[in-house]
């Protein structure tokens, strides 16, 4: 492997290292190109921001990210574009079986979305994020002067500040990959522990991943267009467009609170306690963000001590789901599984794991190692805060939508986003589990042969599981797209297309 | 235990009639990628043994990657693939998939070479019946009866506990004896099936026995002459190891979409590869001995749900063609491909690399089972663009995964064992 570089944060957008949450206020512009040439004109001196430390957090910042439909109307020549990813290449709803394998069926059609379906699909985002009340100046700011020659707004998502707790009133944020930015990891062979260091190149493009290769993105040839960029680390003679670039996930995903708190109010039987614990099940951590396992005592490699009472936990001990159930949503959002399961370190026994008779209980070793499957998530929330009260009392008219703005950040959007949300979220059949999805993001939708799947089950103390049958749908996608976040030098050369 | 067995037949397809077939096979589709189980042309659903079915179109387009071995291009016709995974004998099943479908295989077999009106149906397709160098079976023995029946155990069972919650918080033993007498009265009514498992064929259980013994004895009688060969297949190992083109672009992305429109309507998914084996003696003879002894490992070792760690393969069939110049891989698994080629290259990349690192451009191994499928990216690329449409796919049992199975005969199992250990009772209700 190529020796790493240091690693030039000014050259990386801020939103990878991150989350901006002393800048309160954000709104995310979905937009269109309309006169390419202004665009790029804007593009060239957009102040967007790195990600380079500073002693005191910005009052402001401005990221930019483009779907390949923006990238093809800002001229950028098609074998580039087919050199991305196939995921991003396509689009979220780019086809048919993509919305099957994401969940996007039923009442989370792509046809029903605000924006992101055919005909509505954004060009660019342009996120914008600023400490309280400055974030209108700051939007007035950014714009300039070719502004609305440039582009035209297909819509303007604007986010609330709930204060670290999401819609459904659950604290959130909580469990996120630590990134190797020292590149110190190294992977030899099967890990038997779950890590929470991840390697660079699992969320930035143009560094070494879990495998230990760098995913595929477009090299360039040298020439004066691309001088500008930066070296293909594997490929010291091109120049890399993906180098310090990501992808980014980006889904709007109503969600009915008063519907949610009814349902877990009507099951409880009123009871408020009950209420609570039912939800908590459902979430699989208490509404402060506590785990409902135990925290390992040892640490767990990436997850530092101030982070420990809320992450320093993984599933191994309760493989029964009598403290956390089975498919509870953060169980099946992050497993949190080695690459061995109950294997140790000597060769005859991971030997033997390896070719399967170290775990053959049912439902042992049946999900897939987590490393590869991580997401970066930089979602915030939008819509009015509502307290369990005033969720349970009568929607008043015209209620307004609340939900979260999902973004994650990864490498790999099929191995990654699209994983987790086919094979582990969506999925009706996770972890030996049947008849039931996500609790809180399943679309509920029938699939042949197995007409229920809106059943969410819970281990009780005897081992017998209780069914909370006919769980409605709680959360809707209302929009989406794949967008690449480029590295600044990229987003100059993209200017300048 | 009644064994399951499979029909992979195969026949070329008469020049310019291949478009043609496609159609016809199209036809009998409910939509792309989902078999209509009631089609006229052959009614699966008449055909209650039938796990799995599949027609495809043996049509690869990477035959010419013979090319980088500084080869002509062969001649290779296109071939017809029929594949149906049952219960019983191969024999029986004919009888019964002709009587039931045979204007339907004439309509089809009509495409195929030296076919003719007044042939023997029966006799004509047992004739282009090839049997598999390797099959794996989920579970040896589980017949698709048995997959309904207890499928409708579980869901009886269920049904019963979601009735009233406080079913569910009985002491175990009482929890058992109740629901052991409320199936029985099941039972008793006719609403219920639990048939007991049948004899094993003595005949099966002979060749199988011979061939549990017979194939260790063959290595240990070949020992001597493969500890001499040894040093030299290492050498020839390595140094073809080391000058072995990849051929891993990018596939199409046209011809990627056209493999996805079949995908994920159902819990499991088909897959069909196929391929060139590399040219010359050495790769040829490797992959043929590597087969073999992975057959046997599959036909007593890995038949009781995994296949080493991975338990989502219901069915799987490696079949050679054309001289052994080429392979044809079939498999029913649930998931969407991403997940399935991730359990491959995270679980049994060893086992894949030692039998498809001997087809043409495969990403480089070491040793034979290093590397290669660790390659993430040109390991997908590499099964993507290998993969063929499979233009009919049927699935007795939609909506069941392999866990699903096995969890449902757990069940089964456990209900009809009156003298459980407290330890197995304990375990037995978690799988409720």
């Amino acid at each position: 492997m190529t020796k790493p570089s240091s690693i030039d944060f000014a050259d990386i957008q801020g939103l990878v290292r991150f989350g901006y949450g002393s800048l309160t206020e954000a709104s995310f512009l979905l937009l269109q190109v309309r006169d390419a040439l202004a665009a790029r004109a804007w593009l060239a001196s957009a102040p967007v921001s790195n990600a380079v430390a500073l002693t005191q957090a910005p009052d402001t910042a401005l990221q930019v990210a483009f779907t390949c439909e923006g990238l093809r109307s800002l001229g950028l020549e098609e074998d580039i574009l087919a050199a991305f990813s196939a995921e991003f290449y396509a689009g979220m709803t780019g086809d048919e079986s993509r919305s099957r394998r994401l969940g996007d069926t039923g009442a989370n059609s792509p046809q029903y979305w605000q924006w992101g379906a055919k005909g509505k699909i954004p060009h660019l985002a342009v996120m914008l994020y600023a400490k309280e009340n400055l974030l209108e100046g700051w939007a007035q700011s950014v714009r300039g002067q070719h502004w609305d020659d440039a582009f035209e707004v297909l819509d303007c998502l604007p986010t609330s500040n709930l204060f670290g707790v999401e819609p459904f009133g659950f604290a959130d944020g909580i469990s996120q990959p630590t990134l190797d930015w020292n590149q110190e990891r190294q992977v030899k062979g099967d890990e038997l522990a779950y890590g929470n260091l991840v390697s660079l190149g699992e969320f930035l493009l143009g560094y070494p991943n879990e495998y230990g290769k760098y995913t595929d993105r477009p090299l360039l040839p040298v020439n004066e267009s691309t001088t500008n960029l930066p070296s293909a680390e594997d490929k010291p003679d091109l120049r890399d467009l993906g180098r310090n670039g990501s992808y980014l996930v980006f889904r709007q995903l109503a969600q009915d609170v008063r519907r949610f708190w009814r349902f877990m109010d009507e099951r409880a039987g009123s009871d408020p306690q009950a209420r609570q614990e039912l939800a908590e099940m459902f979430v699989g951590r208490r509404q402060n963000g506590q785990p409902l396992v135990d925290l390992k005592k040892e640490p767990i490699d990436g997850i530092d001590p101030e982070n420990a009472p809320l992450n320093q936990f993984t599933f191994d001990g309760d493989a029964s789901g009598r403290h956390c159930p089975l498919g509870a949503h953060i169980r099946r959002a992050n497993p949190r599984t080695c690459d061995l399961s109950g294997a140790s370190d000597n060769l005859f026994s991971k030997l033997k794991h390896m070719l399967g008779f170290g775990e053959n209980d049912y439902g042992q070793d049946v999900i897939a190692s987590t490393r590869f499957h991580r997401l970066l998530r930089r979602g915030r929330e939008y819509g009015p805060g509502l307290s369990v009260q005033d969720a349970l009392q009568p929607a008043p008219e015209n209620d307004a939508e609340r939900g979260i703005h999902f973004i994650s950040l990864g490498a790999n959007i099929s191995r990654q986003f699209e994983f987790v949300q086919n094979a582990w979220v969506m999925s009706s059949k996770f972890g030996g589990l049947t008849g039931e999805s996500d609790p809180l993001l399943g679309n509920r939708e029938p699939i042949p042969g197995c007409p229920v799947t809106n059943t969410f089950s819970i281990t009780q103390a005897n081992g017998a599981k209780r069914h909370i049958t006919t769980v409605p749908q709680f959360i809707t996608v209302r929009g989406g797209a794949y967008f690449f976040l480029p590295g600044i030098r990229a987003l100059r050369f993209i200017a300048g297309a | 235990m009644i064994p399951q067995a499979n029909l992979t037949f195969i026949a070329p397809i008469k020049a310019g009639r291949v478009d043609d077939l496609r159609n016809l096979l199209l036809s009998m589709n409910r939509v792309r990628g989902v078999a209509d189980p009631e089609n006229t042309l052959i009614p699966f659903s008449q055909l209650d043994e039938v796990h799995f079915a599949r027609l495809v179109i043996l049509d690869d387009p990477t035959a010419s990657d013979v090319r980088a071995f500084h080869l002509p291009l062969p001649n290779y016709p296109i071939y017809l693939a029929l594949f149906c995974d049952f219960d019983g004998e191969l024999d029986i099943f004919l009888t019964k998939l002709v009587n039931c479908s045979s204007a339907g295989l004439t309509q089809i077999f009509e495409h195929c070479e030296g076919f003719s009106q007044n042939v023997d149906l029966r006799a004509w397709i047992k004739q282009h019946h090839h049997e598999p160098a390797t099959s794996y079976v989920n579970w040896v023995g589980r017949t698709m009866l048995q997959v309904r029946e207890e499928a409708a155990l579980r869901l009886t069972i269920r049904t019963w506990l979601d009735a009233e919650d406080l079913r569910t918080k009985l002491p175990l033993r009482q929890l058992h004896g109740e629901l052991r007498a409320y199936i029985a009265s099941e039972q008793r009514a006719g609403r219920l099936r639990l048939t007991p498992a049948p004899e094993t064929p003595l005949r099966w259980e002979i060749r199988n026995i011979a061939h549990l013994i017979g194939v260790p004895l063959l290595l240990l009688l070949l020992l001597p002459l493969l500890i001499v060969y040894a040093p030299f297949f290492i050498f020839q190992l390595r140094w073809r190891e080391r000058r072995d083109p990849e051929i891993a672009p990018r596939p199409d992305p046209a011809y990627a979409n056209q493999l996805a429109i079949l995908e994920d309507h159902d819990v499991t998914n088909q897959f069909s590869a196929f391929g060139s084996v590399k040219p010359g003696l050495f790769r040829r003879w490797t992959l043929v001995y590597i087969l073999w002894l992975i057959n046997y490992t599959t036909r007593h070792i890995f038949n009781r749900g995994r296949l080493a760690r991975v338990t989502t393969i219901h069915f799987a069939h490696w079949v050679f063609l054309d001289n052994k110049k080429r392979l044809f891989f079939a498999s029913n698994y649930d998931g969407s491909l991403d997940s399935y080629m991730d359990d491959f290259i995270n679980k049994v990349a060893f086992g894949l690399n030692v039998v498809f690192s001997n087809g043409i451009g495969y990403p480089t191994t070491n040793w034979l089972v290093l590397d290669g499928a660790k390659d993430e990216q040109k390991f997908k690329y590499f099964i993507r663009r290998h993969e063929l449409p499979t233009e009919v796919w049927y699935n007795g049992h939609p909506g069941l995964t392999a866990l699903d199975l096995q969890r449902n005969s757990l069940i089964r199992q456990g209900l009809e064992n009156s003298a459980m250990s407290d330890s197995q009772l304990q375990e037995w209700v978690q799988l409720l």
